[in-house]
């Protein structure tokens, strides 16, 4: 349930979020669902004529898990702004775990904003994607 | 090593697309999406929107759903050229101006904002910037993306 009103921290943490494993089937779903047809994701014969051991999780695919930790904490229309770095591949078969950590509450255009930090990690604990969020505090 | 000079500054045609209700419960569906708000039209209405909200990284497959005919980085004749078998993502950026429902119809314009070269040119490092608008002119999001090109 996404709050209403929010009174915040730094330092607070967001409810974790966690999904997978990741099978084949889920990155074909996702490739079809998110018009991301790069073969390296979906075809394993490609994927190994590029050098790879086996296909790979889309980015965006963890990416769209860290949207749903920030939408099931805030609405998503107080979702301002965010960024992040994709810091290593999300393997076949991975389970990933997305966090949040409030680092700053700080004002700007009349607005009460939050800084968090965010980022999914495998159960290796592999830090897959790294980045930050600015949400709307009302 | 691709060609800086010719592709730095190339803004793509603008492209048309209407946002599928049907699409964005597809998304929900193959992300796992618990929140019945992104694939139930009727929970969408009793929580305020006036149909089904894009989500907030639906907007790059939005982009991914109409390749630009100018400026593409994965077209070799009109666009970048990228080989799909050396590309990763390396960032990905989103700013939102105004929530976006299904239904709605966008124009969608991409800008190569640079390319540049490290480690000898091992790898290349391709930004592109998204605008996304509604009908009426309203800007709704932006979107930026860093892709890497391993030539190594």
């Amino acid at each position: 349930m996404a709050n209403g009103h929010l009174e915040i921290t730094v330092g607070e943490t967001l409810p974790e979020l966690v999904r997978g494993p990741i099978d084949r089937t889920t990155l074909a779903l996702f490739a079809g669902a998110s018009h991301d047809h790069v073969r390296l994701h979906i075809d394993s014969d490609f994927a190994k004529a590029a050098g790879l051991d086996d296909v790979f999780a889309h980015g965006m695919l963890s990416m769209a898990w860290l949207a749903q930790m920030l939408t099931h904490w805030v609405p998503q229309e107080r979702l301002r702004h965010w960024n992040v770095r994709f810091t290593a591949i999300t393997p076949l078969h991975a389970t990933v775990t997305c966090r949040g950590e409030i680092t700053e509450i700080f004002e700007k255009a009349g607005e009460r904003l939050a800084r968090v930090r965010i980022g999914s990690w495998t159960e290796a604990n592999v830090q897959t994607l790294d980045g930050e969020a600015v949400v709307a505090l009302v | 090593m691709i060609d800086r000079e010719r592709h730095v500054g190339v803004v793509s045609e603008p492209r048309f697309v209407e946002v599928e209700a049907g699409f964005l419960i597809f998304f929900a569906k193959a992300t796992g999406e618990t929140d019945p708000v992104y694939f139930d039209e009727a929970a969408a209405r009793a929580a305020g929107h006036p149909a089904i909200p894009v989500p907030p990284t639906y907007f790059f497959s939005l982009h991914m759903s109409c390749p630009a005919k100018r400026g593409d980085i994965f077209d070799t004749e009109n666009g970048i050229g990228v080989d799909m078998m050396k590309i990763l993502h390396g960032e990905q950026g989103f700013t939102y101006h105004a929530l976006t429902y299904a239904g709605d119809r966008l124009t969608i314009t991409t800008t190569t904002e640079d390319i540049y070269a490290r480690k000898g040119g091992a790898l290349e490092f391709v930004v592109q910037a998204t605008r996304f608008e509604k009908d009426d002119g309203t800007l709704c999001a932006e979107a930026r993306q860093l892709a890497v090109i391993r030539n190594g």
